[in-house]
């Protein structure tokens, strides 16, 4: 899944129809990795940013790079694209020597073009490229042409002109001939099947138009117009009998304890088999943080578009991975799995593996049955905030023996969650297949898929669990807790969110306890030289702003992402209201990212990531009861508006001589914290458990 | 049914069920795919469309009610000289990530720019009170509606 597997300069980078055109397998997913792949191209070939495209990610066409997650596509797909460009370079210096009977120190790169300085004859890179042999390949020892950033004049992100026009074409927007729009109608919820269907009804249903396709509990319809598609699907719906199992309403975070957990002690962020560690004794202090489910909440419900055509199924999807989702789709309907072909088409931001899978499968369920018919399926709001994945409801256990200054010594750490991953990867007994939602419904039906433990380092719930600070003893715990009542996955961040917002939470809670300045007390014990430097330029920007006034709160917070990607040091002003509202007034961010490969789309990143990570803090939870998921629209589900945006400021640090490090998720853990913090400055309360909505403040008021 | 509606300063004869919703007319019907359709509940404001130079939202309101008045979609934006420069503003500031709450951000833009608002922020911020973004692109929105605003 990378440069071993396509070692080819033409694997990432060739000439078609006279334009470079860049190949990836990483998908762009409003993180701006096209954008960012062009411009690593442009500054080792010098051409113009309008010169070079990103090619459609297809499976049978575009490098498997697997998923697209982890903040890992510039470092991974950004590498490949950057030392086969310059390869290229190398090679295309070569060409023009010969071709000009010159020496290739002789010539230099500038505007896309190669000159020969001595007698200033050029030659287009566009025209030499074809000479260069489709077999060259990738120098993997390459260094770069240029090592630091050259200036890239306005921002510039691909597709913005389009977007601005209403021109950007999502998934949702494709409209083929004989297009058949289609929705699922679903149960109540994910324990109850479907015991009677209306006949009667179907059939009327039929008789204008309409296919109703039934296998299982799985239930669907297709037809020409999608609003009659979607007022048949309601009906339907409510038509139907279901059956009336309850939904387990008891305590999540009740049951997210050791005795329910399969637990593993984690050394240097690693999962081990073995012996847990001793429990600490006689700890100083100890405080338990807890997240409930949130969503993904993407603004455009999935959607996907399938047809099966010529006995292949073609298939285009907003999926991350295309390539695993292919596997497991194949397997799910007996095919080959060349019989699969997945395009990768834009939706709207995602933020992990929302339902863009699970409509992917349902879309080829649909068409299998209607064959020779492009079936454009979507879901409907409801759907997405009820049927995608969620992030699991997680708990952190904090513990710890403190000196006489009050700097810790001894650090306990417990992390409690159902899985963080539940993509469908193929995998032993039809791991791919049991993790694709419909699987659950068919007629032949899935047991729900029941998570594994992440063993990776800086894995699933245990990511950011490893404490970047030099403690000189810890014990970490990763405890997975499965058989709870929703289907969980991947939301941006994993584990980070929890574990930083419990982390920063406690180095604040411990730092009043010390009475010390909060920077002071985290430099005291941190040692790394970048980490130092984020936070020392933190605590000088935040030293130069006015004092906050009565009511009002600063809180701090710190992270190194996966103790190994961008660091990102931040400072958060708010109110707290008389009616217990927290009103957000201001925020400075200062990242190390590494090498900057497009500081705009840094930016945004960053910026981004703190509104999300602030929405997380302030306003996002899933509600349910025995009847089924009640956060189904943007009421019952609030999420961050316009009205508590605050402005942000945004600092970069960029040492020299340092790789690029992923910063997609950077920034929304320390954003947690750093408002929790706040929020006991401005109130004098402990917000431990998030959403911190006013009335999580005053319960939290009451049980102190 | 037929009815005739206004789009983008032409005349358009549709057939079809007259308690469609606008949106699913403009992008079916029409073909005019720019306008988003989020949530179907007049929860988000990704279906902004101007009717009468107002925003309004186009995803469960049924067509008919939009008989006689003039509409104007994220396609006909441009087509006007503040409506081109919030376009070129959003350009300038990259006030997208995703872009599927674009459309529905640049028209309540152009309405309130055309209204001589958009220099204030507390009063930007209350006129966006119905559009959401979940990318986080907020403050570079905000940013290119005052570039807009100021280059008015």
């Amino acid at each position: 899944m990378n440069i071993d597997d396509y070692p080819k300069v033409s694997d990432w980078i060739e000439l078609r129809q006279g334009r470079i055109c860049v190949h990836s397998g990483k998908v762009d997913i409003g993180q701006r990795i096209s954008t960012a792949l062009i411009r690593i191209a442009s500054r080792e070939l010098t051409s113009p940013a309008d010169q070079i495209d990103v090619s459609e990610v297809r499976t049978d066409q575009a490098p498997d790079e697997g998923i697209t997650s982890g903040s890992n596509s510039v470092e991974h797909s950004g590498r490949a694209v950057g030392l086969a460009a310059t390869t290229l370079r190398a090679e295309l210096a070569r060409l023009a020597a010969a071709q000009l009977g010159v020496d290739a120190e002789e010539i230099s790169f500038e505007d896309g073009a190669i000159t020969h300085r001595a007698t200033n004859q050029k030659i287009a890179i566009i025209d030499l490229m074809d000479e260069v042999s489709p077999d060259l390949m990738i120098d993997t020892k390459a260094t770069f042409a240029h090592a630091t950033d050259v200036p890239v004049g306005a921002p510039f992100m691909r597709g913005m002109a389009e977007m601005v026009k209403g021109e950007f074409t999502f998934v949702h927007d494709i409209d083929l001939p004989e297009m058949l729009h289609a929705r699922v109608v679903r149960p109540p919820h994910a324990l109850s099947h479907l015991e009677n269907l209306d006949q009667a009804y179907v059939d009327k249903l039929s008789e204008s138009g309409m296919q109703v396709l039934r296998d299982g509990s799985f239930l669907a319809i297709a037809g020409p117009s999608e609003w009659h598609v979607i007022q048949a699907a309601e009906r339907l719906q409510a038509r139907c009998q279901w059956s009336k199992a309850d939904l387990p309403t008891d305590d999540v975070f009740a049951r997210l304890t050791p005795e329910n957990a399969t637990r593993f002690n984690v050394v240097d962020g690693t999962p081990q088999k073995g012996p847990l560690p001793p429990t600490l004794e006689q700890v100083d202090y100890s405080a338990r943080y807890q997240r409930p489910y949130q969503l993904h909440g993407a603004l455009a419900p999935s959607a996907a578009c399938a047809e099966w055509r010529d006995n292949t199924l073609h298939v285009m999807s907003h999926s991350q991975g295309i390539y695993p989702l292919r596997e497991s789709m194949a397997d799910s309907l007996g095919l080959a799995i060349e019989d699969v072909v997945i395009t990768h088409v834009p939706g709207s931001g995602c933020y992990g593996h929302n339902g863009a899978d699970d409509a992917a499968f349902e879309a080829a369920l649909i068409a299998h049955e209607i064959p020779d018919t492009p079936i454009l399926l979507k879901w409907s709001r409801a759907d997405e905030h009820a049927w995608e994945p969620f992030a699991p409801a997680m708990a952190v256990d904090l513990a710890a023996k403190l000196d006489e200054a009050g700097k810790i010594t001894s650090y306990t750490a417990d992390a409690f969650s159902d899985t963080h991953r539940g993509r469908p990867r193929p995998g032993p007994d039809k791991a791919g297949p049991a993790r694709l939602l419909s699987n659950r419904f068919r007629a032949d039906p899935m047991d729900p898929y029941v998570g594994t433990p992440n063993m990776n380092k800086q894995g699933g719930m245990h990511r950011n669990l490893d404490p970047i600070y030099d403690f000189p003893e810890r014990r970490l715990t990763k405890n997975l807790v499965t058989g709870l009542p929703h289907r969980t996955s991947a939301l941006r961040c994993l584990g980070a969110a929890a574990n930083i917002f419990a982390l920063e939470s406690f180095m604040d809670e411990l730092r009043l306890k010390a009475d010390r300045d909060p920077f002071d007390y985290r430099l005291s014990q941190l040692e790394d030289p970048r980490s130092r430097d984020v936070l020392t330029e933190l605590q000088a920007r935040v030293a130069a702003l006015p004092v906050p006034a009565p009511g009002e709160g600063r809180g701090i917070a710190y992270a190194q992402y996966k103790n190994a990607m961008t660091r990102v040091g931040i400072c958060v002003d708010l109110e707290v209201t008389d009616e217990a509202e927290v009103r957000l007034k201001r925020a400075v961010i200062v990242a190390d990212a590494g090498r900057i490969v497009d500081r705009d789309g840094l930016m945004a990143q960053l910026e981004g990531g703190f509104i999300q990570g602030a929405s997380w803090a302030l306003y996002e939870q899933v509600t349910w009861d025995w009847e089924g998921i009640q956060s189904r629209d943007w009421d019952s589900y609030p999420v961050m508006r316009f009205g508590n945006v605050p402005p942000i400021d945004v600092h970069l640090i960029e040492p020299e001589g340092v790789p690029s490090a992923g910063a997609g998720e950077a920034s929304p853990s320390p954003t947690i914290a750093a408002i929790a913090n706040a929020i006991f400055e401005a109130s004098a309360i402990r917000v431990r458990q998030m959403p911190f909505t006013p009335e999580a403040i005053m319960q939290a008021a009451m049980d102190e | 049914m037929s009815l005739s509606l206004s789009i983008n300063g032409e005349q358009h004869e549709i057939t079809c069920d007259p308690t469609t919703p606008l949106a699913y007319v403009l992008r079916n019907a029409l073909k005019l795919k720019g306008t988003k359709i989020g949530c179907g509940l007049e929860q988000c404001g990704a279906c902004a469309v101007l009717v009468d130079g107002e925003v309004a939202l186009s995803c469960s309101a049924a067509v008919e009610q939009f008989v006689g008045k003039e509409i104007v979609t994220i396609e006909g934006v441009g087509a006007t000289e503040i409506g081109a420069r919030v376009q070129d503003a959003f350009v300038a500031e990259t006030a997208a990530q995703c872009g599927y709450c674009t459309s529905g951000l640049v028209v309540a833009a152009t309405a309130l720019i055309s209204d001589g608002r958009g220099t204030d922020r507390a009063e930007t911020v209350e006129a966006l009170d119905q559009h959401l973004c979940r990318c986080g692109s907020h403050p570079r929105v905000l940013r290119a509606i005052e570039r807009a605003a100021k280059a008015s």
